[in-house]
């Protein structure tokens, strides 16, 4: 399963990128468990992902909690809490 | 009638607040940059296609809450200077009531429900805004009431 990943605001700073593709395992569940899988990719993933209690997540553009099933997204955002208006 | 923009471009209030005058009653929120902390320059970054549909789902259930005439919600992204208009919301109802109280529902939703981030220059130094758990408590006042 190829999936597009958007990282947005500091993460996205961290990482380098504000996109990329990614492939995960099928043990790969949950947002978390991408989460996990990605922030073995590089230092930059390590460090934007070191505390998930500052992370939130959209599947196909829609809000959801980290335990969220990931079967089936073609995009996953991952961010910040925002911080608009 | 609906209306939801983001753009680099500079708001006009004038224009939204014509657009918005088809009732009785029109309540606005205008959120300015602010400079009171050293602040020189802000930065919005935002998620492109979420943020459009957050504003949409947001101005929609206002509209169906308040049985709105009108709801407006513009937001600036890019670089912004101190003074300058970074977000401009509007409800348009036969009554002040529901006029005022769906454009406080509209600004509060916006602070939690929406894919934008803040970025403010110090002199050299940027940093990314922390949410803040006042914002998260405006929202929620407008929970299972």
């Amino acid at each position: 399963m190829t999936m597009r990943v958007l990282y947005f605001a500091w993460v996205r700073e961290r990482i380098g990128v504000g996109e990329e593709e990614a492939s995960p395992p099928e043990s790969a569940k949950t947002i978390a468990d991408l989460i996990d899988w990605l922030a073995t990719r590089s230092d930059g993933h390590a460090a934007a992902f070191a505390d998930r209690t500052r992370l939130r997540a959209a599947i196909d553009q829609d809000f959801v909690l980290l335990d969220t099933p990931i079967a089936g997204a073609r995009e996953i955002a991952i961010f910040p809490p925002v911080t608009g208006g | 009638m609906i209306r939801i923009a983001i753009s680099e471009a500079p708001i006009d209030v004038a224009a939204e607040l014509h657009a918005l005058e088809r009732s009785g009653s029109v309540a606005t929120f205008t959120g300015l940059v602010r400079g009171d902390d050293g602040v020189n320059e802000l930065r919005l970054e935002h998620y492109p296609g979420a943020t459009e549909a957050a504003l949409t789902r947001i101005a929609e259930e206002a509209a169906a809450r308040w049985s709105l005439v009108a709801a407006t919600i513009v937001h600036r992204v890019g670089a912004m200077r101190v003074g300058e208009r970074i977000v401009f919301v509007g409800a348009g109802a036969d009554h002040r009531g529901a006029a005022l109280e769906a454009c406080a529902y509209l600004i509060d939703r916006l602070k939690t429900d929406a894919p934008f981030w803040k970025n403010e220059t110090r002199g050299d130094v940027a940093t990314w805004v922390e949410p803040r758990d006042s914002d998260d408590a405006a929202a929620a006042r407008w929970d299972g009431s």
